[in-house]
């Protein structure tokens, strides 16, 4: 029995060790990256666009706005792909079929996004440079690119709320004579909302981090973009850029963009979470 | 004009949704086949033997795959310990209270963390605060905090997934806890415990940003833990940026793709065990 | 009851009361299980049954809402005394349960689980065990070729066999049965039944069942429980012919139940 207890305290201490690299993270960054945005105002640092490390001017306003532009572009794309892949997958694919689509989306997410990035730079940017002109490198490549990476989280979570809505619901809609379709945009989709909500925000989480593939397809000028097609730097890739000859107030300044990014990235998951809670919620006690 | 009937609407809908599902498929099937149909042909015996020669236009990746072995390796070796503890002790040594909470919702939010975020913390904690440098160390040391969450997740799920009756013979034949859970459900559940474990290393080894920042991106071979080693994904990142060598680009990122083609096999063959076994 | 009858009881269950969440599953419930003796207990769904087999090996204990009062002595020590030792406890009073549950590992490594959690390594020992329980399982003859093929292979009678062969390895002094032939074939269940007679040469039996008929072939004594209480216990002989409550005839004449 006290061998048992000591077992237990161990397994607790370790089982800590998320929550205390969560704490680490959190404290390291703010440490490092909290100072500069004070020195510089939370006005300058956040609002203006004038980001020039060698005089000391640190604005990411641009950076913001382009992080802002070319997430909500991607996630037009990966929520109609990554919904419309789930619904098919949850209501209308043949079992055979699932079998073969399910791993390709978990192959998807499986894939470096280094590659992802170049195979954007190498087929899309030109495209988008030939057919639609612009540099190509462009908030609609980075979204485009970022879309279908997001693809596979909006998908897999979208599935898991379908697949929590009872299955007493679509016989009773299919009984009552309604159509698959009318079944699934009428009672399915409706009950799984804070699921499929949830699902939305995480890949929004997922594309406003991104990196590797965002740098190689964005651009990264230092503009706030006007249209689809101008090149923009986001928070990330204004990180990896710089990172490696950095030092500094200039490395805090990239510091400083990490808690902005940080910041955006928790408010966007406790959002996710809790809406997770809600749609798991709704599932049960109904 | 006339409404639609509910069929027709239907019919509309399912093939437009046909239609997304295709375009997915296509998209995967499009991407990897770029890769290696443009990477295949350069991959040959002293490609994946030698050293690089003058940043990487010429020669191999030898060391870069050494260096990713190690540095992801490494960060597995850490990571599935501690996350199939937090696993067993969240589904076996206690029951959901305010502790297993606050436990899930710090992996939860680690799950959501971007790579580059990762890749600052581990630069600025191990590799300066701790003053482990830029080496192979800090690499695996941040991607296990980064693929902690995965494996804490799968190991979870593949152990609720052991029947709760097996619990009730271990005890009933005498067990204590401990015996039971690392006799009959870690055994039971090994096989989903894998497929995760598997699947961390397949991101560990896929992962940039945050390996950039930790492990550095030195051409040569990482001759200890503490030397700095460039893995493969940031090698075809900086070949590829630069336009250093297009050929060992597409060459590089096609050991990578066929690299993590491997694994999700491996993962997917796993877990395939684990449903093909009784019960 | 005289104190010679106190000393002869192999268990003795004293105002037993056991709630779960608060709300009460077994009353006052007094009870002793004699050395050699084979006890059937039988009542309705929802009657205490189970839970009274679970209280004597203690595997409430896993229920967190579990609450008892009273004591349960095994051999005149309280098996919820602090210093007991569970894992001993339980290899003591060996339990089958209702759905024949093998683990996912051969037949062999099923049987020689028990004793290796045990700390018996001696290979002789082990495979002495394992024909030893087999044969008194009635399961020897169709299993000795193949003891090391996977134990979910065998049919739901022979793997229910099994679970008792399982439990008899350990050799225990108390065998509690939960409805053990509730899903089994009229032949698995004659065979178990034949193995439960021939094994109070060395061991007391508890067997819970919902079959009445199985309570008056196989047991010496029978207890009716009801609603958490027991109404009564004596030779089954005297329980199926002339109960004392009539509630108790209702029951087994199949008024209610």
């Amino acid at each position: 029995m006290k061998q048992d207890k000591l077992i237990a305290l161990a397994l607790l201490m370790v089982a800590f060790s998320a929550v205390s690299g969560l704490a680490l993270i959190t404290v390291f960054i703010f440490k490092e990256g909290l100072p500069i945005i004070v020195k510089t105002g939370p006005g300058n640092f956040f609002l203006s666009s004038d980001w020039d490390p060698s005089s000391g001017n640190f604005g990411i306003f641009s950076m913001i706005a382009g992080s802002l532009a070319v997430t909500l572009c991607a996630m037009v794309i990966g929520t109609v792909f990554g919904l419309g892949l789930a619904i098919v997958l949850g209501e209308f694919c043949p079992p055979g079929l699932a079998a073969i689509l399910k791993p390709v989306v978990e192959l998807l997410a499986g894939i470096p996004s280094v590659v992802y990035g170049f195979v954007g730079v190498v087929t899309i940017v030109p495209l988008i440079r030939t057919y639609l002109g612009g540099p190509g490198l462009s908030v609609l490549a980075s979204s485009i690119v970022l879309g279908i990476m997001v693809l596979p989280t909006v998908t897999s979570i979208s599935m898991d709320a379908l697949r929590a809505v009872p299955r007493t619901y679509w016989q009773g809609s299919i009984a009552l004579g309604a159509t698959k379709w009318q079944t699934t945009h009428m009672v399915m989709l409706k009950a799984a909302k804070s699921g499929i909500a949830a699902a939305i925000i995480l890949g929004m989480g997922r594309a406003v981090g991104e990196t590797m593939a965002v740098i190689m397809v964005a651009g990264n000028t230092l503009e706030v973009p006007h249209s689809i097609l101008d090149p923009v730097r986001t928070l990330t890739s204004n990180i990896a850029l710089e990172m490696g000859y950095a030092s500094g107030q200039h490395r805090e300044a990239l510091f400083a963009t990490g808690v902005t990014l940080f910041v955006i990235i928790m408010i966007l998951n406790t959002i996710a979470l809790a809406m997770a809670r809600r749609g798991a919620g709704e599932g049960r006690t109904r | 004009m006339r409404r639609v009937s509910p069929r027709t609407a239907q019919r509309i809908v399912v093939s437009i949704m046909w239609l997304l599902a295709a375009a997915t498929v296509g998209t995967l099937v499009f991407i990897i086949a770029f890769i290696l149909v443009h990477g295949v042909p350069h991959i040959t015996w002293e490609f994946l033997t030698q050293s690089p020669v003058s940043m990487g236009r010429k020669g191999g990746i030898f060391p870069m795959i050494v260096g990713t072995a190690m540095v992801a390796g490494l960060a597995v070796i850490i990571a599935a310990p501690i996350g199939v503890a937090t696993a067993v002790y969240l589904t076996e040594y206690t029951r959901e209270s305010r502790i297993t909470a606050v436990i899930r919702f710090g992996a939860d939010c680690l799950a959501g963390i971007p790579s580059i975020i990762f890749g600052l913390f581990g630069f600025v904690f191990f590799t300066i605060t701790l003053g482990m440098g830029l080496s192979v160390v800090s690499g695996a040391l941040t991607l296990a905090l980064m693929v902690l969450p995965t494996i804490v997740r799968t190991s979870e799920e593949a152990i609720r997934a052991v029947p709760y009756a097996y619990r009730e013979v271990s005890y009933g034949l005498g067990s204590t806890r401990w015996q039971m859970v690392t006799r009959v459900v870690l055994q039971s559940a090994l096989p989903g415990i894998c497929t995760g474990i598997v699947l961390s290393l397949g991101r560990s080894i896929s992962e940039t940003a945050a390996v950039m920042l930790t492990a550095g991106s030195a051409l040569g071979l990482p001759s200890s833990l503490f030397d700095s080693s460039r893995t493969l994904a940031l090698h075809f990142y900086i070949l590829s940026r630069e336009g250093v060598s297009m050929s060992n680009a597409y060459a590089t990122a096609s050991v990578l793709i066929i690299s993590i083609l491997v694994l999700n096999v491996f993962a997917y063959w796993l877990m395939h065990k684990l449903v093909r076994k009784p019960r | 009851m005289t104190d010679s009858a106190e000393i002869r009881a192999k268990v003795r269950v004293r105002n037993l009361t056991v709630r779960f969440a608060g709300k009460e599953t077994l009353r006052n419930l007094s009870l002793d299980i004699y050395p050699n003796e084979r006890l059937a207990i039988i009542g309705p769904a929802s009657s205490g049954k189970t839970t009274f087999l679970r209280c004597l090996n203690r595997l409430n204990d896993l229920q967190h809402t579990f609450s008892h009062t009273g004591e349960i002595l095994l051999d005149g020590k309280d098996v919820y005394d602090p210093d007991v030792d569970l894992a001993r406890l339980r290899r003591r009073m060996g339990m089958v349960y209702a759905v024949p549950e093998p683990l996912p590992w051969t037949i062999y490594e099923n049987l020689v689980f028990g004793a290796r959690l045990a700390g018996i390594r001696d290979k002789d020992d082990l495979n002495e065990r394992v024909e030893r329980s087999l044969k008194s399982a009635y399961l020897w003859e169709e299993t000795k070729d193949r003891l090391h093929q996977p134990a979910h292979n065998l049919s739901g009678g022979q793997q229910q066999r099994l679970c008792l062969a399982r439990v008899l390895a350990l050799k225990p002094e108390v065998l509690l049965l939960d409805e053990p032939c509730s899903g089994l074939d009229p032949i698995s269940t004659a065979k178990i039944e034949d193995a439960l007679v021939e094994l109070t040469a060395s061991l007391s039996i508890v067997l819970v069942t919902n079959n009445t008929k199985q309570a008056s072939r196989v047991s010496d004594r029978t207890a009716f429980f009801l609603m958490g209480e027991l109404i009564e216990v004596g030779p089954t002989q005297q329980i199926f012919t002339t109960p004392a409550h009539e509630r108790t005839d209702a029951y087994i004449t199949g008024q209610f139940g």
